[in-house]
């Protein structure tokens, strides 16, 4: 997909002179507030809208010069509710588009038990019907419709509106890590800024009236946001999760407050750190404790202060950093690697230089660490103030 | 003076059960003017229902007509078109269809406006065609109600049938009316009965066509 520059006017204007580049297998957002316009967007690209003015091509081709229902049946199509056919099993359903453009029955039915599993679901709900299924269900299945035919480009309409936050959460990661596997060019529309912001790697904010405020990758668009308007809409915390596009690898480790729970005194006093942290034979964490507490060779995992959830050094975000510190009883955070093993711990006052030089630099890597992984503990409102020691 | 004695009198009459005026004779008609009549009424109602339900267009053309013909009365219509085109099957199936079309074409209509515009909307953004939208994504999920319309249609027609004996014509309607004529009220409560019967018999068919057609999804169970 290259170039799309459109126009829309009747009596109303939904879409103002638009032009979005939106790039090649990757997941673009639009997003704004009701009434700005995404939706009719988006449904100009398969033409369920037609444009008054303006072009949209797609590779370099007008779409008004293909027959609409070719070009529709190349692109996949998830909508809010998903849009299931009631009357048909969930089979059938998957396997609607393949039927259409001339697959044999059992082909058909093959690629939608395929593509049940790469979706998350189990084969045993093919025999169903949609009202036997849940909400998040129904909506896995809406997305394995439209890729049954393989298209190359995918179109969402708010899909994920409708479900309650946590299977949500498992919709998106599911997005995510499908996308990863198929690299579908992905134009996805919602209202959920935090939504656009975890799964776009670029996002267009549209303002009431059909203007395109800002088109920028999210982690751009959370450091730099183009007007007020745009700020607005990002909300408050903006500056918070925007850590979550800076890595965590920079960030320096002290390893002098962490000792084995079969340390001997001088190895407890040593440090002359406030707090320790004291770990099992294997560099696991057990808890922390201030030294004066500890007696060589007497340390119980009972007497230990909890230390909270770990962040794995390197791979997740100075945003689960941080977190991590800002939950910490001590307000130090515990960094382990991938097999758990403490590495070292971090105070806040370390992460703080380390986001200062992330800034600095202006190192805002595309991807973004922790979060393709889940980490919904971390998604809460980090209050820095009340929790800081 | 009971009527459960005039029907077993009707039943067990062998002479009832013979020959061009017996019950399986009488029956066949019946059952022939209705199929004709909710033949042709379902030809006119179903495609005109369908269209203005899956476009939206025409629903107050629709309410108006079917408004209209149900205000009409189905004995007048009979006696007015018997004396313009003289006796025969012409004067009968006016009014059956008349009295057929208004429960199949609004309802059809209705079943198809109330389709949830969600999986018409995928379907549209698959890339189905308008017909198959129409008879592959809305008339599947409308079709209890459809069913459910041409139902009554077909009620009333069983009942109203009875007229065509009026015009010289077989049908239950026969009895009933010769019956009154001859005050013999054994073959009036009879051919009552067989009515009420075969009203029963058309509400099984139904039933048993609804179990047959509509996908269990639909159905929920």
């Amino acid at each position: 997909m290259e170039s799309v520059t459109k126009r829309y006017a009747d009596g109303t204007v939904a879409v103002d002179r638009l032009s979005l580049e939106i790039p090649d297998r990757a997941i673009t957002v639009l997003v704004g507030p009701s009434g700005c316009g995404k939706t009719t967007t988006l449904r100009m690209i398969n033409r369920m809208v037609e444009p008054s003015e303006g072009t949209i091509l797609l590779d370099g081709e007008d779409l008004q010069q293909q027959p609409v229902t070719t070009l529709r049946r190349s692109m996949g199509y998830v909508i809010q509710n998903a849009g299931l056919f009631q009357h048909r099993t969930i089979l059938d359903n998957i396997a609607t588009v393949p039927r259409m453009t001339g697959w044999g029955k059992q082909k058909s039915r093959e690629r939608a038990a395929e593509l049940m599993e790469r979706v998350g679901l189990d084969s045993s709900l093919g025999k169903r019907y949609p009202y036997q299924l849940s909400g998040g269900q129904q909506q896995r299945v809406g997305v394995a419709r439209a890729l049954a035919a393989d298209p190359p480009v995918l179109l969402m309409d708010e899909p994920f509106s409708a479900v309650d936050p946590v299977v949500r959460k498992g919709l998106q990661d599911e997005l995510l890590r499908i996308q990863d596997e198929l690299g579908k060019t992905i134009v996805f529309v919602t209202h959920d800024i935090d939504e656009a912001i975890k799964l776009g790697t670029m996002v267009a904010v549209m303002r009431t009236g059909g203007h395109l405020a800002q088109f920028a990758p999210p982690a751009e668009l959370l450091s730099d946001p183009a007007d007020a308007f745009v700020e607005d809409f990002l909300g408050a915390d903006r500056g918070i999760r925007g850590l979550s596009f800076f890595p965590s690898t920079g960030l320096e480790l002290a390893t002098g407050p962490v000792v084995r729970v079969d340390a001997t005194a001088e190895q407890l006093t040593a440090p002359g750190a406030p707090y320790l942290l004291v770990t099992d034979a294997d560099d696991r964490p057990l808890g922390w404790a201030e030294p004066r507490e500890l007696r060589a060779g007497e340390i119980t995992a009972d007497a230990l202060l909890p230390y909270g959830r770990p962040f794995v050094a390197g791979t997740d975000s100075l945003r689960a950093a941080l977190d991590c510190a800002v939950l910490s009883p001590t307000g130090w955070a515990v960094a382990v690697d991938a097999e758990g093993r403490v590495t070292g711990v971090a105070s806040q006052a370390t992460i703080g230089e380390a986001i200062r030089a992330a800034h600095g630099t202006g190192s805002t890597a595309g991807t973004r660490a922790g979060e393709r992984t889940g980490d919904a503990a971390a998604d809460g409102p980090a209050d820095v103030t009340k929790v800081a020691p | 003076m009971n009527v459960l004695n005039f029907v077993n009198a009707f039943f067990s009459d062998s002479a009832h059960w013979h020959g061009y005026d017996g019950i399986p004779q009488r029956l066949l008609e019946h059952v022939q003017y209705t199929l004709m009549a909710l033949g042709l009424a379902a030809a006119v109602g179903l495609p005109v229902g369908l269209l203005t339900g899956h476009t939206g267009r025409g629903g107050n053309a629709v309410a108006f007509v079917a408004t209209a013909a149900r205000a009409l009365p189905s004995f007048g219509l009979l006696v007015l078109i018997a004396v313009v085109v003289g006796i025969g099957l012409l004067p009968v199936m006016v009014p059956l269809v008349v009295l057929a079309i208004p429960p199949i074409l609004v309802t059809t209509y209705e079943a198809v406006r109330s389709v949830d515009p969600s999986p018409v909307d995928a379907a549209r953004g698959m890339g189905m065609h308008e017909s198959s939208i129409l008879f592959r994504v809305e008339l599947p999920v409308a079709l209890p109600l459809v069913l459910s319309g041409l139902r009554s249609a077909a009620i009333q027609v069983v009942s109203t049938a009875t007229i065509a004996a009026y015009v010289s014509l077989g049908g239950i309607g026969r009895y009933i009316i010769d019956g009154l004529y001859q005050r013999n009220y054994e073959k009036v409560v009879g051919g009552a009965s067989l009515v009420a019967v075969l009203a029963l018999v058309t509400l099984a068919v139904f039933w048993a066509a609804g179990r047959l057609a509509v996908s269990p999804g639909v159905r929920r169970r």
